[in-house]
């Protein structure tokens, strides 16, 4: 759930469980430069500079102060508390993270959070609620586009956002003539392949996706 | 993630200057700088932000050609109607490489600089020269099978990944750099990227701090444009061996991915006709393992496949 007050939710978070249990030497206020030639050295959180960001997150504008090491995924998950958006590979090959940044979608784990300062950022919170579904959520729960549903997440901001990369006319590996773009379900199954789903929902994921083009023509 | 500091350049020179120092490192989309961040094989002291110094348009050039801005990303190359139009090989390399959030973020400059994608520079654990000069490579004798087999040396057989260099390489693109005393040069794409040698740890000619401010584009070609990728899955992996051609009035231009440290066009192999007298001119003093050898065999059926379609 979103955190309208736009406040840091919790007073500790898993981060600093982590940290706190796993540092036995806190390098103390040398510079962030001189660490780096120091690899068995366990860095202090409180010993890095960290900076101001702010995210415009399903609307809403939030200041935050972080390490420029935090992922936008981390920044959301962690210091927002939008924890729809997943971490599965952490390594831009799951889609599990995607977020849509300013109208494109992204894997939110292969960028800074620093990087976008001022940035509108959309995970699934920003898209719909429980009481209120996007047609792309409610069109995956019809469909069964999903059974585990960690990928889920990512699949409906990467499936909306991809509609949107049809209409706009931008071509894909698989579009024949360049110069001109229409939907198919080779189209989709193509332009998706950045999401994968361990269940294997695709068949039921290109049948929710082609409801909703098919409700938007 | 080992600590970094970062700063948000305005202006090439700025980012040119800020980046002077060896231990600092350009980022743009950060698409593979980032990841390879995670793994501690990238180790940058400071990052210089390069996204917001106005280099995200595409413009034509006095010659009829178009000027890309190096931090014009991959999706909006592939999509911009000229590019389509003009260099559809450019389009279909870049279509053909990743998955579309990675193409909403990668840059022009960046797909130049990406790192290859061997197993063992990734893995911290094994010996690879070009992580860590001097270690040895475990490749060869290793997991090779979509390594290198042309121009490869003792020390290094990585492939450069990038499926755009590859198309740009059809089309004698040019780089044009700033550094950090804000001189500026123009590379042709055929020197800008190295072979392993000694010194694979070096991959491009550029100098420390030397920024990519665009890749420039001769007027085009007309003719048949492809871009043919063979790989393990049909969507969202690194190419087995990939054929960029541009056939003309005259003009035969053929350039190979998944081959070599960098994009493998032999000029002299274009005066040829048959796709056998092509690809034994291509891949001459091919050096495979075991486990790439397919790639010769590979290449020039892929090469014979372009042609017929081509020539159609």
């Amino acid at each position: 759930m979103s955190n309208p007050s736009g406040t840091k939710p919790f007073t500790i978070t898993r981060r600093d469980l982590v940290v706190s249990g796993a540092v036995t030497v806190a390098v103390g206020s040398g510079s962030a430069h001189a660490q780096t030639s120091e690899p068995k050295a366990k860095v202090s959180r409180a010993s890095q500079p960290t900076m101001p960001v702010e995210l415009i997150a399903n609307g809403t504008p939030h200041r935050l102060t972080l390490d420029p090491r935090v992922t936008l995924l981390d920044a959301m998950r962690e210091h927002l508390n939008l924890t729809g958006s997943k971490k599965g590979c952490d390594h831009g090959q799951c889609g599990a993270c995607t977020m849509i940044v300013n109208g494109r979608r992204i894997n939110s784990c292969l960028t800074l959070a620093v990087m976008h300062d001022g940035d509108k950022v959309t995970t699934i919170e920003g898209l719909g609620s429980p009481e209120d579904l996007h047609p792309m959520q409610a069109a995956f729960v019809k469909h069964d586009g999903f059974q585990c549903g960690f990928c889920t997440p990512g699949q409906i901001c990467s499936s909306v956002a991809m509609l949107g990369e049809i209409r706009d006319g931008i071509p894909s590996h698989v579009t024949r003539d360049l110069m001109a773009v229409n939907y198919s379900d080779e189209e989709v199954r193509e332009r998706m392949s950045g999401n994968i789903c361990r269940c294997a929902a695709y068949p039921n994921i290109i049948a929710a996706i082609r409801e909703v083009h098919e409700g938007n023509t | 993630m080992r600590p970094f500091t970062y700063q948000r350049a305005a202006t090439p020179a700025e980012a040119a200057a800020a980046a002077r120092t060896s231990g600092a490192r350009f980022i743009a989309g950060g698409t593979n700088l980032l990841d390879l961040m995670k793994q501690q094989v990238e180790t940058p002291s400071h990052l210089v932000d390069v996204n917001h110094l106005g280099l995200d348009r595409i413009e034509p050039t006095s010659e009829g050609g178009l000027r890309i801005g190096a931090l014009v990303r991959n999706t909006d190359l592939a999509a911009d109607q000229r590019v389509r139009r003009d260099y559809g090989v450019l389009s279909r390399a870049l279509l053909a490489g990743a998955s579309s959030q990675l193409r909403n973020k990668a840059t022009t400059g960046g797909n130049l600089l990406q790192r290859t994608r061997c197993p063992y520079f990734y893995d911290t654990s094994m010996p690879c020269n070009k992580r860590k000069p001097g270690s040895g490579c475990a490749a060869i004798g290793g997991f090779s099978r979509n390594l290198a087999i042309m121009g490869v040396s003792e020390a290094c057989i990585a492939t450069h990944p990038s499926d755009m260099a590859v198309a740009m390489r059809t089309l004698d693109a040019v780089v044009e750099t700033i550094d950090p005393a804000g001189a500026t040069r123009s590379i042709p794409i055929a020197e800008f990227h190295r072979l392993p040698g000694n010194t694979p740890q070096l991959e491009t000619n550029l100098k420390v701090g030397e920024l990519i401010t665009a890749v420039v584009l001769p007027k085009p070609l007309g003719g048949k444009h492809l871009y043919r990728k063979v790989r393990d899955r049909s969507s969202y992996a690194f190419a087995n061996v990939s054929v960029a051609a541009v056939v003309a009035d005259g003009i035969q231009r053929l350039a190979f991915g998944g081959l070599a440290h960098q994009p493998w066009r032999v000029e002299r192999a274009e005066r040829e006709t048959r796709p056998e007298a092509i690809a034994e001119a291509v891949l001459a003093g091919a050096r495979t393992t075991k486990q790439n050898a397919y790639k010769l065999r590979l290449t020039q059926r892929t090469l014979t496949s372009v042609l017929q379609e081509a020539r159609a």
